[in-house]
């Protein structure tokens, strides 16, 4: 259906728009910003904190341009007297409930209620304080996320986000009146209820009420530490995004200098999570054929299919939760991190001849789960706690500013060997399809000896926003060993955003869905778009991610796992070949059913 | 002093020569097009508290295409100093059934919803009983309506339109951004009629004893007569049936008892008339509306803990969504507390009757809208009692 122009007018200036637009939008066209804070590309309208209210001519009410849509005639005045009146009492208003020791707070500088303050330069404190003793008091029982009530202006992003997103709904409003709040179920402690520590309502908080663990003055101190050998190593998201933190444009990649301004912060080595990622198709392609030929030609009942992918730890933790009767269809694979915090303090301890319990391996993730991941019990089978930090790549901006480096004039530099060389399979990990597109690239040419048949192995139908995607691809003229598999069709499909994840898991439990192979990111759009990553985040933020990390695959010289040197030879010096002893012992995990809320 | 105060019986006249299930089939034999016209010629007007004209409500639900709609009567009733839907959901409830009826006829719903505030369900089982028989009497006559209940939430915000959808949706009762309006998406997200249970009562009646009657009653502006709830220092406190358009002393003589200071007109989100302005005030809506209620204080009472109340009741019931009223309602509360206490100075309660101006026309729904009525009104008349 062709949608109507409507014609109306913003501060005098006439616009015509489509029927539909709000006030907010058509404003935007015409370039008058009116300030938000409840309102986010990604989320359904609130309209509930009411900074954004404008005058209509000939209302006896200002509408909250978030929530209005245009009228034919309709004239919108932005900046009114009522207007600037009615905003700076709101403002006026939030402050009065907000604990507003800014200087102490981890959003300084970031934060939206701060901006609006600053920009209606409000003073002297009109209203009366009202901020909740008992709010005072921040829940820091989760190794990922410290919830602050005492910054909490109820705009309730949060509770969007994680219902709307997520589908986990960890997060409600609960009360009314003055005792509204952001809440969990029964008030528990966030390490107590269903959340997945995704972060993607840190994401998304305007204030300092939701954010991450942070871990820089413990990674301060352990690079300080004569005694301690510190590794950082880097996720494949973190590069295509870092510069957003420091002054560089959005989709601009920034691998040369980030892997330079880790070495002038101090890390003995700077190694890449991309390595490990290559390691993980090794080990989870593997996995997937050997499930295959279990079910295939052995007919063996107790396999599970589909696989899906364990590398996005929110994920593990929301599958606990919420399917637990399906844990066995996850890969017994480790995330690329632990992985690498497992290989780090065994093999490439072993190798620079520095003792595991010296060495203090600090990841650099696009990820708050990973920082609950690493504490994870099952995460020590280097014999010690195998990733000591974690810190997200806002964290890492911090540090370098912090550090006082120049980040834009920095030269580019290569992350150290071993440990260091990676493929674009690798990289691509952070887009969701990705590493289905790897583990196909890896799996399809074992199988059959030659590449997968898409144009410069960029397997398109795999990639790109929507939210749930299915491929098939059709196997054939297989290597005499792979028999079985000839004439195959590979059903896969591929869900980021734990919304997704539940309908196609849904799918999957009423056996609606015949896939081999199932692919799911915990956040949408996948690492790029994870709960560590700078904030502002929406819908073309990740679009730009995402062009970045497909850029920087294309323009790797290596562009299939297993062709990576590096891990060619960690197979051959030290694992023998994929789910081997060694790697079931290292590289391999297993998962625990959590309660339902 | 002479009283022309008019008392009306037409909300619980019970007449055994027409019964509401009578008024239903000779209604049913009209056009739905001739019952809006007599609506809309009635100038009956919501008696819910906006006081939106009845028939163009219907008309607009009417006009709306799809073939799901609903009729929705609003028994929340949670304004202090309200009780009238009560005694009217007890004594004719086969009028609000009848209206509901029309009302699905006229505008294309089948299906009909009472939202009875949770303090009423003492009420339902003798409702559940008389719903009963009407349903199957529908049934009998091949009318393809139904009427169910749903038990209100107990929050009195819940009693606003799109917040009762939302609740009655299974989800937190907070009001929806306007528009759309319920005659587009309302329940269910489909077009829908609601209204207060009196209304609905009005509509049958109208459909009884046509429109001329009613509209001979009351003033231009506010046609007919409403149910009032009379409370406070009154001898003779209850329900009244009363012509609108009164003059507010005519009230005053008949109910109050001789040593009125003030009355509160429309309940807590309502105005406070003093003593002095009771000659000119006019009880309608070209005066001071109500919803009904009708609350009166005599020189003993003291308005810095009536004002107190309301705004208690308010930083409680607010939903808590919305900035202005969340904080608002606190600020306000607080606000007076400190000046009454010398913790702020008496001007500081201009201050706060410029936070009421943004409330007014930035808060989302009614509840945040209104809170100036009573703060401002009580302010205005009665500093002294605030300040000191
Ligand atoms: C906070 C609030 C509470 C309300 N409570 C009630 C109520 O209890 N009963 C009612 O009929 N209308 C109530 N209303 C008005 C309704 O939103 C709506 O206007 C009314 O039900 C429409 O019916 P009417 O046109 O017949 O008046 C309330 C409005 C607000 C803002
Ligand atoms: S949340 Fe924002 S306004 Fe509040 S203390 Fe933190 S930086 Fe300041
Ligand atoms: S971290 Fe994720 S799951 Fe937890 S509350 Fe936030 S959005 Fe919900
Ligand atoms: S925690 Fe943050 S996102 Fe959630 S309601 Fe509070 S301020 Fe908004
Ligand atoms: S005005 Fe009050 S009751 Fe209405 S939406 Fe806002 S907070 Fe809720
Ligand atoms: S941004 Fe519009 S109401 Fe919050």
């Amino acid at each position: 259906m062709s949608k109507y122009l409507v014609n109306l007018k913003i501060n005098n200036m006439p616009i015509a728009v489509e029927e539909g637009t709000t006030i907010l939008e058509a404003a935007k066209k015409l370039n008058f910003r009116i300030p938000t804070l409840c309102n986010h590309p990604d989320l359904t309208v609130a309209g509930n904190c009411r900074v954004c209210v404008v005058e209509v001519k000939g209302a006896r009410l200002l509408a909250a341009a978030c929530a209005t849509p245009v009228s034919e005639g309709m004239e919108v005045f932005t900046n009114s007297e009522k207007v600037r009146v009615s905003r700076k009492h709101i403002v006026e208003l939030l402050l009065s409930e907000h604990n507003a020791d800014c200087t102490k707070c981890f959003k300084n500088g970031h934060c939206e209620l701060q901006d609006l303050a600053s920009e209606y330069r409000i003073g002297d404190h009109v209203f009366l304080d009202l901020v909740k003793p008992e709010s005072l008091i921040q829940d820091i029982s989760s190794p990922s996320i410290v919830k602050d009530d005492s910054k909490c202006i109820r705009c309730q992003r949060c509770v969007r986000t994680c219902a709307e997103l997520q589908g986990v709904s960890a997060l409600a409003v609960v009360n009314k009146g003055d005792h509204q709040k952001i809440s969990t179920f029964l008030n528990k402690p966030m390490h107590e209820v269903v959340c997945t520590n995704c972060g993607q309502c840190i994401n998304r908080c305007p204030t300092g009420a939701l954010t991450e663990r942070n871990y820089i003055e413990e990674v301060w101190n352990a690079i300080y530490d004569p005694s301690k050998f510190v590794v950082v190593q880097t996720a494949p998201a973190t590069r295509i995004a870092l510069g957003e933190d420091l002054g560089i444009p959005v989709g601009e990649r920034v691998t040369g200098k980030m892997v330079a301004s880790l070495k002038k912060l101090g890390f003995n080595k700077v190694l890449d999570t991309d390595f490990t990622a290559d390691l993980t198709i090794m080990e989870e392609g593997t996995e997937l054929l050997t499930r295959l030929k279990r079910a295939l030609v052995d007919k063996d009942e107790k396999v599970v299919l589909p696989m899906m992918t364990s590398c996005s730890p929110g994920w593990i933790k929301f599958q606990e939760h919420m399917y637990s009767d399906m844990l066995d269809n996850l890969s017994t694979c480790k995330s690329p991190q632990q992985m690498f915090g497992a290989v780090a303090k065994t093999y490439y301890a072993d190798k620079i001849n520095i003792k595991a319990q010296d060495m203090v391996v600090v990841s650099i993730m696009p990820c708050v789960a990973k920082k609950f991941e690493c504490e994870r019990p099952e995460m020590r089978d280097s014999g010690y706690q195998d990733v000591d930090y974690v810190l997200t790549t806002r964290e890492l901006a911090m540090m370098i500013k912090q550090a006082g480096i120049d980040f834009n004039k920095l030269s580019d530099e290569h992350y150290d060997s071993i440990l260091g060389e990676s493929s674009g399979a690798a990289v691509i990990f952070g887009a969701s399809g990705g590493v289905m597109e790897a583990a196909l690239r890896t799996a399809y040419e074992i199988v059959t000896g030659r590449e997968v048949p898409f144009t410069n192995l960029n397997i398109q139908p795999v990639r790109g926003m929507e939210g749930i995607k299915d491929a098939t691809i059709k196997i054939k003229n297989v290597k005499p060993e792979w028999s079985f598999l000839e004439g195959v069709d590979l059903h896969v499909a591929i869900a980021h955003g734990l919304a997704n994840a539940r309908q196609l898991m849904e799918k999957v439990r009423k056996g609606e869905a015949a896939y081999h192979f199932i692919e799911v990111m915990g956040c949408p759009g996948g690492c790029l778009g994870g709960g560590g990553q700078p904030i502002p985040t929406s819908p073309e933020i990740r679009k730009k991610r995402s062009e970045a990390i497909y850029q920087e695959d294309e323009d790797m010289p290596i562009r299939k796992s297993h062709e990576n040197p590096e891990i060619v030879e960690i197979y051959k010096e030290f694992l023998g070949e994929p789910l081997s002893h060694k790697s079931h012992d290292l590289l391999h995990t297993h998962y625990k059913p959590r309660k339902r809320y | 002093m002479e009283n022309n105060l008019k008392k009306v019986d037409i909300i619980f006249e019970v007449d055994d020569k027409c019964t509401p299930l009578e008024v239903l089939d000779k209604t049913l034999k009209r056009s739905a097009d001739d019952i809006i016209l007599d609506l809309i010629d009635s100038g009956l007007k919501g008696r819910g508290g906006a006081g939106f004209p009845t028939g163009l409500k219907w008309k607009f639900t009417r006009n709306e295409t799809g073939d799901v709609k609903y009729v929705i009567c609003n028994a929340d009733e949670g304004e202090p100093g309200t009780f009238k839907d009560r005694e009217i959901l007890d004594r004719v409830p086969e009028k609000i059934f009848a209206g509901m009826t029309i009302c699905g006829y006229v505008v294309g719903a089948k299906e009909g919803y009472i939202y009875l505030r949770g303090e009423y369900n003492f009420l339902l089982k003798n409702l559940m009983k008389k719903l009963e028989d009407f349903n199957n009497a529908l049934k009998k006559r091949n009318i393809d309506f139904r009427i169910y209940f749903k038990s209100g939430s107990g929050a009195y915000v819940c009693g606003e339109e799109s917040a009762l959808f939302e609740s009655m949706e299974g989800k937190r009762g907070e009001p929806r951004n306007k528009p759309p309006y319920p005659t587009v998406a309302g329940y269910n997200s489909k077009p829908t009629v609601i209204n207060n249970v009196e209304t609905l009562v009005y509509t049958t009646m109208i459909c009884h004893m046509g429109p001329e009657k009613f509209k001979a009653l009351g003033t231009s502006d506010s046609r007919g007569s409403k149910v009032f709830s009379v409370s406070g220092d009154t001898p003779i406190p209850g329900i009244y049936e009363l012509e609108l358009g009164m003059p507010l002393h005519e009230f005053v003589n008949e109910f109050g008892d001789g040593d009125t200071k003030a009355v509160q007109v429309g309940g807590a989100s309502g105005h406070c008339v003093p003593r002095k302005k009771f000659n000119d005030t006019i009880i309608g809506f070209e005066g001071i509306p109500t919803g009904g209620s009708m609350m009166i204080f005599n020189s003993s009472r003291s308005m810095y803990n009536v004002l107190h109340d309301y705004l208690e009741f308010f930083t409680e019931e607010s939903c808590g969504q919305c900035t202005p009223c969340r904080v608002g309602c606190q600020q306000l509360l607080k606000g007076i507390e400190a000046v009454k206490r010398g913790e702020r100075p008496p001007a500081y309660l201009d201050d706060l009757k410029k936070l009421t101006g943004t409330m007014k026309i930035a808060a989302k729904c009614g509840l945040g809208q209104s809170v100036g009525n009573p703060f401002n009104s009580i302010i205005d008349n009665f500093r002294e009692e605030i300040i000191y």
